[in-house]
């Protein structure tokens, strides 16, 4: 079987959501801009501990980060986090397909009476 | 339309999908411990399932083909993780050789499906996939997807012929 092995971009997005901070700061910066400085307020760690976090969210594209003065002002990539749901839609139009077909087995099978 | 919900988690890689029949649990279950019942649904018309090996004892193992329109022959498997007939059933599900062992190259999903009994007698099924990663699910996808299209199109037109 052929099997494509596409960039693993996704898998990077994934990774990057899957620290409970990280989804915090992206939950935030969908709502607007904020600096890091304002983003290490809501955090129990160091200023450069969520600079960190930060530049693994802007490597999976997930946030853009611009320059304010002396501020790093940081915004959520909305595509970027529907690339994710993309996938799973795709995957729902399999199962649906599959509940058709088993509701459709289930009838049958009823109308036969064998058990 | 029997799917009363579908609930989607891309942060977690998981996906829900809930569907309620006028049938009672047993019935439902057959539909998973009857390999001739099974078969009939888990692959689209396109890519018809054969069940090979089926045991749905925990630690046991389920071995089946699906073979395509132009002959290829695909092979998957599952292992048993959990079952408590005829409420739950858990397994992996991957791909695998033509002697039923698992290739490791493929992606795996952990499928969890309970089903509970309603109040007029039906039953609520519950089927929980977990992606392993955000990479399998794409490959998994890209080998599914002209399948998942040639099916729900052949389904169509039967429903427009009928």
């Amino acid at each position: 079987m052929v099997v494509d092995h596409a960039p693993d971009r996704a898998d990077v997005v994934f990774r990057a959501l899957a620290d409970p901070t990280r989804r915090d700061i992206v939950r935030r910066t969908m709502r607007g801009d904020h600096s890091v400085t304002a983003l290490s307020a809501h955090y129990p760690m160091s200023f450069a501990a969520v600079q960190k976090h930060v530049a693994v969210l802007e490597q999976a594209r997930l946030v853009t980060k611009r320059k304010r003065g002396r501020e790093q002002l940081v915004r959520a990539n909305i595509d970027a986090i529907r690339t994710a749901q993309a996938l799973l839609d795709r995957f729902e139009a399999i199962w649906l397909d599959r509940m058709d077909r088993f509701g459709e087995v289930l009838a049958e099978a009823n109308e036969g009476g064998t058990s | 339309m029997t799917v009363t919900a579908v609930r989607k988690d891309p942060e977690a890689l998981t996906m829900t999908i809930t569907a309620e029949f006028d049938a009672p649990v047993e019935r439902v279950w057959r539909l998973w411990s009857d390999p001739r019942l099974l078969e009939r649904w888990w692959g689209p018309p396109t890519y018809p399932a054969t069940m090979i090996e089926h045991d749905l004892s925990p630690g046991g193992r389920v071995h089946y083909s699906m073979t395509g329109p132009e002959g290829d022959t695909h092979h998957g498997w599952w292992e048993i993780t959990a079952v408590d007939a005829p409420h739950r059933l858990e397994f992996r599900d991957g791909f695998a050789d033509g002697s039923g062992a698992p290739n490791p190259d493929l992606p795996e999903i952990t499928v969890r499906v309970t089903l509970t009994d309603t109040a007029g007698g039906g039953t609520r099924l519950d089927i929980e996939s977990t992606f392993d990663s955000a990479e399998g699910m794409e490959q998994l996808l890209a080998m599914g997807s002209e399948e998942g299209m040639k099916a729900a199109m052949s389904q169509m037109d039967d429903l427009l012929a009928a």
